[in-house]
């Protein structure tokens, strides 16, 4: 796919929203365009977290695996969501499996390539923390949430 | 949108005294949830109700709690009651079978703004045994749909097992007129569906807030949350309406048991505006 038109995908993603089309320049040489197909493993728990995606469409289940049981399903991602961020943070590991649900289009992030990005320009470094920042704390206030059991206390 | 009307349709003359209901039928919904469909012995009481009003439930020789009424309320006299075993007198009332009687006062109340908010969205927000009390505006606004502008149903319950009226919520999905999403706490390898608590739908769910009046019913706490996010997306405080809970007795305004502040919830409630309870819920001592 022409970069041109991967660049325009970047800045309609919500998680891009309004970041400055010369950043968005700068960092569409580490996407790509991906698709998943139902049942598939986009990641593995324990696995080198290399890359992050942007949900374009589709969904994705995020799974823990125990031995001898069925894997649960902790979270979904759709359209518009961000998936993994392990790939931030030392010592760069998925802490569990994606499995993609419904058939899945994705702009997946090399982030070496965007850590890389970032340290050579701490504003947008900033930006794109900032950004995931945002996604981290609607992560946690939803586990919270979940962990309280709403459905079942009075 | 005008706070809650008070409207009450009381069915008995002393509304103290019950009427006695024969069950008609019994459904197991979930492990602890079960459905009765009861009728009045006496054919010639008639029985109506508005979405979101309660009954007094008597059960004979144990006692009597407040129900939401969960049917259809286009049927007169063929009155639904989704209930969960918790205690002494629901789980007397899940042992009930069919012919069995019951003692009924009501329905008591306030009611779900259904009429008052024709042309706009409306987002129906329900936790666990939350979706029984909007049942009864679930059908009353789909036999009224042009009414309406989107209808969406979001709906967030324990696990997959969890789920109450589930061929129903299929019949209601495969509609092209009424979005239904369903959220699990937690869910097994070959769920579908999605995963993650019911406020999570909220961003990504497609109405106007500016022109929505959103239904909420649930434990409290899920309804405080759902208020908030609600609220962050744009939707206006006096066009969200929640279903209160409280212990009652008398069920008519008399015994101040149910006291929620400067409120009552038998007779000022169930259904409030978040308006007019938003500074009692986030309260610890209320
Ligand atoms: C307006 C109104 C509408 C209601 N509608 C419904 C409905 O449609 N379906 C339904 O199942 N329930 C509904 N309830 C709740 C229902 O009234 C209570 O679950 C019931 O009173 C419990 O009585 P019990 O004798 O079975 O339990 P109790 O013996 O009184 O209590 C046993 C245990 O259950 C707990 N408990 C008590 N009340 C609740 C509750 N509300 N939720 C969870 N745990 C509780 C107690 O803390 C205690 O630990 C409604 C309540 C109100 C005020
Ligand atoms: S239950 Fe008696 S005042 Fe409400």
């Amino acid at each position: 796919m022409a970069v041109e038109t991967l660049e325009r995908l970047l800045a309609e993603h919500p998680f891009f929203k309004d970041l400055k089309k010369d950043y968005l320049s700068f960092i569409v040489g580490c996407a790509r365009n991906a698709f998943y197909k139902p049942g598939e493993f986009i990641f593995r728990e324990g696995e080198e977290a290399q890359e992050f995606y942007l949900i374009r469409d589709g969904k994705v289940a995020l799974e823990i695996s125990f031995p001898g049981k069925k894997p649960v399903i902790i979270q979904t991602l759709e359209s518009g969501e961000v998936l993994g961020w392990s790939w931030i943070t030392p010592p760069y590991y998925w802490h569990f499996d994606a499995r993609v649900v419904e058939p899945t289009r994705a702009i997946a992030f090399d982030g070496k390539c965007l850590r890389n990005k970032c340290e050579e320009d701490h504003s947008l470094g900033y930006e794109i923390l900032k950004r995931f920042i945002t996604v981290v704390e609607q992560r946690l206030q939803a586990t919270r949430i979940q962990l309280l059991d709403l459905y079942g206390a009075s | 949108m005008e706070p809650v009307e008070k409207e009450v349709l009381t069915a008995v003359q002393n509304p103290m005294l019950p009427l006695i209901f024969q069950v008609r039928s019994r459904k197991q919904e979930t492990n602890d949830t079960f459905t009765l469909e009861i009728e009045p012995l006496d054919s010639k009481s008639e029985f109506k109700f508005l979405p979101g009003q309660f009954n007094m439930v008597y059960v004979f020789g144990v006692g009597e709690v407040p129900i939401s009424i969960s049917g259809d309320p286009s049927k007169k006299n063929r009155i639904m009651h989704t209930t969960r075993m918790v205690g002494i007198v629901t789980k007397a009332m899940g042992k009930l079978k069919k012919g069995d009687l019951l003692g009924i006062r009501g329905p008591f109340g306030s009611s779900w703004p259904v009429d008052k908010c024709s042309g706009c969205d409306i987002v129906i927000v329900a936790g666990g045994i939350g979706l029984a009390p909007l049942r009864p505006a679930i059908y009353y606004i789909l036999s009224n749909r042009e009414r309406y502008n989107r209808v969406i149903l979001l709906y967030g319950a324990r696990t997959p097992d969890d789920i109450l009226y589930k061929n129903e919520i299929e019949k209601w999905r495969s509609r092209f007129d009424f979005e239904v999403y369903v959220t699990v706490d937690r869910g097994i390898s070959g769920w579908k569906g999605n995963v993650g608590v019911v406020t999570t739908l909220i961003p990504r769910a497609p109405f106007e807030p500016e022109n929505t009046v959103a239904l909420v019913c649930g434990p409290e706490i899920m309804m405080r949350f759902t208020a908030l996010e609600l609220i962050k997306r744009g939707v206006k405080e006096n066009n969200i309406f929640l279903s209160m809970e409280r212990n009652m007795k008398c069920g008519i305004g008399l015994c101040g048991h149910c006291q929620f502040g400067p409120v009552f919830i038998c007779k000022d409630g169930p259904v409030f505006s978040y308006n007019q309870v938003k500074d009692l819920i986030f309260k610890r001592e209320i």
